[in-house]
């Protein structure tokens, strides 16, 4: 397309066109054919030729043939006025007749006419009625395209390998007949089509003489299952045994007489007797399928093998920084029903001159680290006890004499492991921070016995009674309703033993009243104060008092540590009164709505509880007492005098405790010995261990074997002592188990496989060991072989005691021969004496008077140099 | 009948006795120093128990018979006498 003109140009020929009278002749836009000139008409020229606008020329037709002559004719005319003026070369020298006149209304080259100069672009433009100026534009657009190079990408070879061609030369083969050899031969083309007689064709045809006669044809086949329908009835009912009843056949009278009499029983009698003796006879002498060897083998299968480890393995250790420090362990308990549970009381030691708060503290196997749950106590605690009925209640005696009670039932969850608090994902031990210590829990206890009717002294065992029965104010045993523990028994080395009620007094429930008005207000600032004993708290006073005069003299026995028979109820007592009780103890009531029952109640009396218990005191003695309070004639209460007294011991005695599985028996620890007793025997201990040089810090039986029991040293030691096998030295020592001496064994039994012993020592620490198998599996038959030891123990000691009194009487007979004689010489060693003094006095007299004779002697010997 | 009484009268002065029963071949009880339940109860269990291992010994070995049987168990022993048509049953307890 040409390209547009400038508007200017454009604009000026619309005025042009517009004026029309306009000479000033526009310069011809630079964009024009050369086969065409514009020009511009005049109006007036328009009419001579007969061109005007819109009238003779329009769009449609647009062209205008002029003669020649007449352009020329026009020229001379007008001369230079004429339009056509610029164009006379062109028109002096066009070849034709005709010029064209081309009426542009569209201004294509700025002007309205143009004139053709050449007669072909004439041609041109009349023949074909589009414009002539588009045309050349068109012919550029609407070139064929023309073929390209052949460029060569790879297609060649694939024809090659497709084409069929001459792959090699055509192989002639000249055929040269024999009899013609040598004749010149020529070939031709010869087309198979053209001659008849260059080929045969058979055509197919029916033939019908002959069929072929198919042998095989190819068939399929499935198989169907018949199925035929039929069907059956049987009948319903069919007879079947349901019971058969026989009776034996018997022989009727008669028959049997018959028989009896018969000659053939009596021969079958005669030839069966002589074996029928024989055979018994053999078995009265001796038995033939009793096993000897067999029965010699003592121990158990296991025992063989020598892999099982004999010594006390450490399973784990629990300290705390915060709490153990510079503490001394007192007390150890594990928890009756968690698993893996253990509660350590902590002691200041005597050196500690600043007073620290004591805590009672749980430690969990699921946590070594750290504590789990801590009991506040208002001091130092030495002993402590769990509730055997309710393990969330925990008794403990204080170093002031104060009994305490506590209450854990809403902390429990802390101890059984399942809070995710007591769990510590990571602890940055070198973070200085004291505020990011994770708090371990601490529950404060709920009630604390009256000051005044406390101990005086600390007080060091601390037991509640069985749940089978419970004790009056003077101490007669009585049946327990609800089969809860109720009273707890205490003693002290100011010479009493008490016994304690947790239930609401009677008499005082008024006094009480008031005192749990003030005891609100406090109650609410301490928000983990159990209500369980809130009765009792402050107010609390003993049931009564045991106190243990002396027996041999005057004044009493300091008991540090007690053991009381645990008492089970029969069950052949009456049965309604047992229904009764079942009734009463499906709803175990709190301990706040119980009260302690006066004693005109009706709770029978229960006779079979033994009441009277060992204690050891801090000399080291062994008593045992009963602690029924007597009425006197005049209507006194007091305690009767112990029954027996030994001074085994020679320091203080620090462990009781009753074998597991002998009611009876008792183990009693004390300075550098220990003593088994049995409860019958009053003579003196059964078993008693020879002086060790370590002293004995405590001791604990086996909970599974009943012959092996373990003693703690000061040294850090435990000694195992197997009662079957030896006596007077134990069957191993395990040394260093802790650094210090070992202040508290308890044993526990965990699991079937998995038994522990709590070792607990004078840092704070403790250690739970787990128990070897040998140590913990019981040999066959070792309950009665130990009672059997101990029998023979009794009857040992027994007897030394016959032979002792004989012997002693004999030994009074030689020692009063002894002092006679003795008598004797010491007046026959007087006499010599005097002799001696008489003789030795002459001599002096002698020498005063020689020397006074010779003249060298000037003074007199003093006479105070006698001989004495 | 004197036969008999004598010899039951042995037997049962042995040490450590404690029943006789005499059966015939069928396991019906004849004479017995035992109690009615007892005696029957016996009888019967141990005809079958005589059967069978006079059965056992004949199919191992056709000449052979069974002459006696002893039956020891935790309590007692049982000592059985069999016969063509009659066996005696002694029940013993053993000394130890």
């Amino acid at each position: 397309m040409p390209p547009k003109r400038s508007k200017s140009a454009k604009s000026s020929a619309g005025k042009k066109k517009k004026g029309g009278k306009t000479q000033s002749p526009t310069p011809p836009p630079p964009d024009h054919p050369e086969d065409i000139f514009p020009l511009v008409l005049t109006s007036a020229t328009q009419e001579l030729f007969g061109c005007r606008t819109d009238e003779d020329v329009t769009r449609e037709n647009p062209y205008k043939l002029l003669k020649k002559d007449d352009i020329i004719q026009d020229m001379r005319m007008r001369a230079t006025v004429s339009d056509f003026t610029p164009a006379r070369q062109i028109v002096l020298d066009y070849p034709e007749e005709e010029l064209l006149l081309v009426f542009d209304r569209d201004f294509t080259y700025g002007v309205s006419f143009y004139l053709v100069v050449t007669p072909e672009a004439k041609e041109r433009m009349l023949k074909p009625p589009e414009p002539e100026t588009q045309e050349e534009a068109e012919t550029e657009i609407n070139k064929t395209p023309e073929p390209k190079e052949w460029i060569s990408l790879g297609s060649e070879q694939e024809v090659d390998e497709e084409s069929v061609g001459q792959t090699r030369e055509k192989a002639l083969q000249y055929v040269r007949l024999q009899r013609e050899v040598g004749k010149a031969v020529s070939f031709s083309d010869c087309s198979a089509a053209d001659a008849k007689e260059h080929y045969l064709e058979c055509a197919s045809y029916q033939d019908s003489r002959f069929s072929i006669t198919q042998m095989q044809r190819d068939c399929g086949t499935q198989a169907v299952p018949t199925l035929q329908s039929s069907s059956a009835q049987t009948h319903r009912k069919f007879l079947r045994n349901l019971a058969i009843q026989y009776v034996p056949r018997v022989f009727s009278k008669e028959e049997v007489e018959s028989i009896l009499q018969s000659e053939s029983l009596n021969t079958f009698c005669s030839t069966v007797t002589s074996s029928v003796l024989l055979a018994l006879q053999q078995e009265v002498i001796t038995n033939v399928f009793f096993d000897e060897l067999k029965a010699l083998s003592t121990e158990e299968d296991g025992d063989w093998s020598g892999k099982v480890s004999k010594g006390l393995s450490l399973h784990q250790a629990f300290t705390d920084q915060m709490y153990s420090k510079h503490k001394s362990v007192g007390s150890v308990h594990w928890h009756p029903t968690i698993h893996g549970v253990i509660a350590v009381a902590l002691k200041g030691k005597q050196e500690e001159l600043l007073v620290r708060p004591a805590f009672i503290v749980f430690y969990s196997f699921s946590d070594p680290s750290n504590p789990q749950l801590l009991l506040e106590c208002p001091d130092d605690i030495f002993a402590f006890d769990f509730c055997p009925s309710n393990p969330n209640i925990i008794v403990g005696g204080c170093s002031n004499g104060q009994v305490v009670l506590w209450d854990i039932s809403t902390h429990v969850t802390y101890i059984q492991g399942t809070q995710p608090s007591s769990k510590k994902a990571s602890v940055n031990i070198f973070d200085l921070d004291d505020d990011a210590v994770i708090k371990t829990p601490a529950v404060r206890h709920c009630a604390v016995s009256a000051l005044e009717s406390s101990h005086k002294a600390p007080i060091t065992d601390v037991q509640w009674l069985p749940p089978t029965f419970e004790v009056t104010r003077l101490g007669a045993p009585v049946e327990n309703l609800y089969n809860i523990c109720v009273q707890v028994v205490t003693c002290s080395p100011d010479c009493t033993v008490m016994f304690w009620d947790v239930r609401k007094p009677k008499i005082l429930s008024h006094m009480v009243t008031e005192s749990n008005q003030n005891g609100d207000q406090t109650a609410l600032n301490t928000p983990f104060v159990s209500e369980m004993f809130k009765h009792l708290d402050r107010t609390w006073k003993p049931l009564f008092r045991v106190s243990l005069p002396n027996i041999h003299s005057s004044g009493e026995y300091a008991p540090l540590k007690f053991s009381l028979e645990h008492y089970t109820c029969n069950s052949s007592t009456n049965a309604e009164h047992s229904d009764e009780n079942e009734a009463k103890a499906e709803v175990t009531p709190e301990y706040s709505q119980l009260s302690a029952p006066s004693a005109k109640s009706g709770l029978r009396g229960l006779d079979d509880v033994n009441t009277k218990f060992y204690a050891g005191t801090d000399c080291g003695e062994i008593i045992y007492t009963d602690w029924k309070i007597e009425k006197d004639d005049s209507g006194h209460l007091y305690n009767s005098k112990p029954l027996l007294c030994f001074r085994t011991h020679h320091c203080s005695v620090n462990t009781i405790q009753r074998s597991p599985f002998f009611r009876d028996i008792v183990l009693t620890v004390g300075n550098c010995n220990f003593a088994i007793w049995k409860e019958e025997v009053m003579d003196g201990p059964i078993i008693l261990s020879p002086n060790s040089e370590h002293e004995c810090t405590a001791g604990c039986w086996s909970p599974t074997r009943p012959a092996v029991f373990f003693i703690g040293k000061e040294d850090g030691s435990i000694e195992v002592w197997n009662l079957l096998e030896k006596i007077s030295e134990p069957m191993h020592v395990h040394a260093h188990i802790t650094n210090t001496r070992i202040t508290c064994i308890r044993a526990w039994t965990a699991a079937p496989k998995q038994h522990f012993l709590a070792v607990a020592d004078d840092l704070g620490m403790l250690r739970i060991i787990e128990i070897p198998k040998t140590l913990y599996n019981p040999s066959r038959k070792e309950s009665s072989n130990v009672q059997k030891r101990f029998g023979s123990e009794t009857d040992r000691l027994q007897d030394y005691l016959k032979r002792g009194g004989l012997w002693e009487q004999g030994l009074n007979k030689q020692e009063a021969e002894k002092l006679k004689k003795e008598v004797e010489s010491e007046k026959q060693k007087s006499k010599k004496l005097e002799v001696n003094r008489k003789l030795y006095s002459d001599f002096l007299a002698l020498e005063e008077s020689q020397l006074r004779h010779t003249g060298l002697q000037t003074h007199t010997i003093p006479r105070s140099a006698h001989i004495h | 009948m004197a036969e008999v009484e004598e010899t039951l009268k042995r037997i049962q002065s042995q040490k450590g006795v404690q029943g006789i029963i005499i059966a015939n071949s069928e396991g019906i009880p004849i004479k017995t120093t035992l109690d009615n339940s007892s005696t029957v109860q016996y009888a019967a269990l141990i005809h079958q128990l005589v059967m069978k291992a006079r059965s056992t010994i004949r199919d191992m070995d056709p000449q052979n018979d069974l002459t006696f049987l002893r039956v020891r168990s935790k309590k007692n022993e049982i000592m059985i006498a069999p016969d063509k048509d009659y066996f005696l049953i002694v029940i013993q307890n053993p000394s130890d």
